[in-house]
């Protein structure tokens, strides 16, 4: 059974006898290339250039590279852990702030096992960095748990339980940022003290992609893999997704299950979190998460909630990412520009999605 | 049958698509740069990059840098500059500065200038990774071997203009324009060298209220509000349109402006055309009183021009050894684009008047027979800076630790 297959439960209507979905699906992206062609004619560029400069900028050079893998390490955490939320019928838009929430608790860890001032850590280096990245997952299922509970026990909409958890969780951090945690004698938003460099998680060679956080994000995918296509805890978190009342009807602990999925996805995002800090910044900054946490949630719409084709959608879009510095770069182009390209492409994938399902003429057999 | 997700499509797909536009403004790229021998051969072009915090074109402190970045190329027709604008977590989330120098060092950067305090530790990650790049940090004191953060790294830099005089003729200028005495400076965030801007300013207005104005110091209310950051982002900083409105409203008549962008001379505009009698200061961008002309006092800006190619001459002769520097002004000629690292602009609204006693202050800054930076001075918190005639040394000044007794707002 397709883990994938979840969510798609719209019936066509009866009336509807139009192509065959796979044409409103390839139909959408050609339009959607269309269009982000059109957009880039607009901005004054030529697209061939466009996309060849932004794919230069991924992969030219091992910095590069490196970088693309950096992003996508955090990028692979965050979309596993939404595999679930998605599967059990929850949009979990707090995936930001479990990620910043993770951040702040993983920070904490090393400011308490490497105190400022400190000449070395209380702990090896190792067992140091390892403790905070788990306790960023610690933080991170705190901060998911409770989107949790305000869904299953307040009957708050699940998106909007996040996205205020997500501003608390920023102001938490600015308030850190700016109060408690400052450099001395500093009062900026520019981030807290980075740590000594033995808290620094290591890199291939000098590139910033680090060995372990690529080892965690694919660990977390291929769990969810797993997970969702081989385990009767998968099947009963799709049972719930499809149709909460009846799953629990027959049995299945329902509130357990949701409870669960914001469990798991706060842990990986948490655990992104903690690599932000100890991977990439070196320190807590106020958008600690960069907003991969939203980035994830594209890729994992775009895959269709199916954990099997997370890998290339997401290592896509980090190289998006990464490569759209190009744009003001070479080419004096917004690199914002790289925005309207993911955006476009989601958009159509969602519309040609939906337009399959309506219209679309049911396969035989 | 309907599921949960559907329920929610249309909503998610409208917050869905913000945040990816949102997300995709972060660009990060990098690029593993090779090392690159400092001198180039004769005629060839010689590529700087600069890592630029804010907008190119902010009317402040980041167009002021590549007014100085024009003028080299003036000077040096074979120097070509890269930029990289808008490096910080608000605008390009995914982005780090050091990650953007490695960028535009792989695109040929012999030397990189990062032009914000807080890209510091970027310079000098910059710095190690890449020793035959001249890395230049503007502001900052890594290479300052006389002062606290002093790293030896040798191909790091600072350059810094000495503003602090440039402050004091704009507090004095503020204070001559102030009718009531009550002076708002919206500033950024809170460090060492916004500390000693701010008290320099305070400094110079104090003087100038008491010397020419006559008026008792008591009657001068001097405050500042920061709003965490060099300029706004939203959400995360307190917004300095709010800011500067509130000091308009407040029945503050001067507002000085101590941040990178030009919300203090919008708001102000906007004040007088409603009637209210106020004037702004501006600060970084020399083009600064051509906002609001009409109640401009006037405008300290950077000259960074000469300052980098100095440093840019050198690097292509292969001679540049990592430095501090904190360049003067021209006292003889302020306004000098090839010989001061400041200049003062006075606005139309410090009238005929004002305009004589601030020559004044000025002759006198430049030839010593003004320093402010002299003892008796108190700390905000009252205790002794400056015993009686004790002058602060350059690292009392660059290390000033708290604002100035007679000061309103926070000091850390």
């Amino acid at each position: 059974m397709n883990g994938a297959a979840a969510p798609q439960t719209m019936t066509p209507p009866a009336r509807a006898a139009g192509m065959p979905p796979t044409f409103y699906r390839i139909g959408a992206f050609a339009i959607s290339l269309i269009l982000v062609a059109l957009v880039i004619l607009i901005s004054g560029a030529s697209p061939v250039t466009v996309i060849g400069s932004m794919v230069g900028g991924a992969f030219g050079t091992a910095d590069q590279i490196g970088r693309v893998i950096a992003t996508l390490s955090p990028l692979l955490l965050c979309a596993a852990g939404l595999v679930y939320t998605f599967n059990a019928g929850l949009y979990n838009l707090g995936v930001e702030g479990q990620i910043t929430f993770g951040a702040i608790a993983a920070t904490w860890a090393l400011r308490l096992l490497h105190p400022e001032g400190a000449t070395a850590s209380l702990l090896p280096p190792p067992v140091a960095i390892a403790l905070a990245i788990f306790v960023g997952g610690v933080g991170g299922i705190a901060w998911g748990l409770l989107a949790g509970a305000l869904h299953v026990y307040g009957r708050i909409s699940e998106i909007f339980a996040g996205l205020g958890l997500n501003f608390a969780a920023t102001g938490i951090a600015i308030y850190l940022i700016f109060g408690p945690w400052k450099r001395p004698g500093v009062a900026s938003l520019s981030g807290t003290q980075p740590f000594d460099e033995s808290l620094w998680l290591g890199t291939f060679g000098k590139t910033e992609a680090t060995p372990v956080a690529l080892a965690l994000g694919l660990i977390a995918l291929l769990m969810t893999i797993v997970v969702m296509r081989n385990t009767y805890f998968g099947l009963r978190l799709r049972a719930v997704g499809r149709n909460l009342r009846a799953a629990y009807v027959l049995g299945v602990p329902a509130r357990r299950q949701l409870l669960s999925a914001f469990l798991i996805c706060g842990l990986f995002a948490g655990v992104a979190g903690a690599l932000q800090v100890v991977g990439v910044f070196h320190r807590l900054i106020p958008n600690v998460s960069s907003n991969l946490g939203f980035l994830g949630l594209l890729v994992v719409m775009l895959v269709n909630f199916d954990p099997l084709w997370i890998l290339p959608v997401a290592l896509f879009f980090s190289a998006l990412n990464i490569g759209s510095l190009q744009l003001p770069l070479s080419l004096g182009l917004e690199s914002s520009l790289s925005g309207v390209i993911q955006g476009l492409l989601v958009l159509f994938a969602l519309l040609g999605r939906g337009l399959a399902q309506v219209y679309g003429r049911k396969p035989e057999g | 049958m309907k599921t949960n997700h559907h329920r929610h499509y249309k909503s998610l797909a409208a917050l869905l698509l913000s945040g990816a536009l949102a997300s995709a403004c972060a660009a990060p790229s990098p690029s593993a740069a090779p090392a690159q021998p400092a001198a180039p051969a004769a005629g060839e072009t010689f590529t700087v990059g600069m890592v630029i915090v804010g907008p190119m074109n902010d009317k402040g402190w980041n167009e002021a840098h590549v007014e100085g970045t024009k003028y080299v190329m003036q000077k040096m027709p074979n120097v070509k500059f890269e930029y990289v604008d808008r490096v910080n977590p608000g605008d390009r989330p995914n982005v780090k500065g050091s990650q953007v120098a490695d960028e535009l060092i792989a695109k040929g950067a012999k030397v990189v200038i990062f032009n914000s305090d807080d890209f510091k530790d970027d310079a000098l990650e910059t710095a190690k990774k890449h020793p035959n790049v001249v890395v230049i940090h503007a502001s900052g004191d890594y290479a300052w071997s006389e002062g606290k953060n002093y790293k030896g790294q040798p191909n790091l830099g600072n350059l810094m203009s000495k503003m602090e005089p440039g402050w004091m003729i704009a507090g004095c200028a503020s204070a001559l324009g102030s009718e009531n005495g009550k002076i708002g400076t919206v500033g950024p965030l809170i460090n060492e060298e916004t500390r000693r801007y701010a008290s320099a300013a305070y400094l110079g207005a104090k003087y100038c209220w008491e010397n020419y104005k006559k008026r008792d110091p008591k009657e001068l209310q001097f405050k500042i509000t920061w709003i965490g950051f060099w300029f706004n982002i939203p959400g995360v900083t307190l917004d300095p349109t709010k800011v500067a409105d509130d000091f308009y409203n407040g029945g503050f008549d001067v507002v000085m402006s101590a941040i990178d962008t030009p919300e203090v001379a919008v708001q102000g505009k906007k004040a007088a055309e409603a009637g209210k009698r106020v004037k702004y200061h501006h600060y970084d961008y020399k083009g600064g009183c051509e906002l609001a002309p009409d109640i401009c006092l006037g405008v300290h800006y950077y000259n960074w021009g000469p300052g980098y190619l100095k440093i840019i001459q050198e690097a292509m002769a292969g001679t540049y050894k990592g430095t501090w520097t904190w360049a003067e002004a021209d006292w003889k000629d302020l306004n000098n684009p090839d010989s001061s690292a400041f200049g003062y602009i006075k606005g139309k609204a410090l009238g005929a008047e004002n305009e004589k006693f601030l020559d004044e202050f000025i002759k006198g800054l430049g030839d010593g027979s003004i320093d402010l930076w002299k003892g008796p001075l108190n700390f905000q918190d009252g205790s002794v800076f400056l015993k009686d005639g004790e002058r602060a040394t350059d690292q009392q000044i660059w290390y000033l630790p708290q604002l100035l007794e007679g000061m309103e707002g926070p000091s850390q």
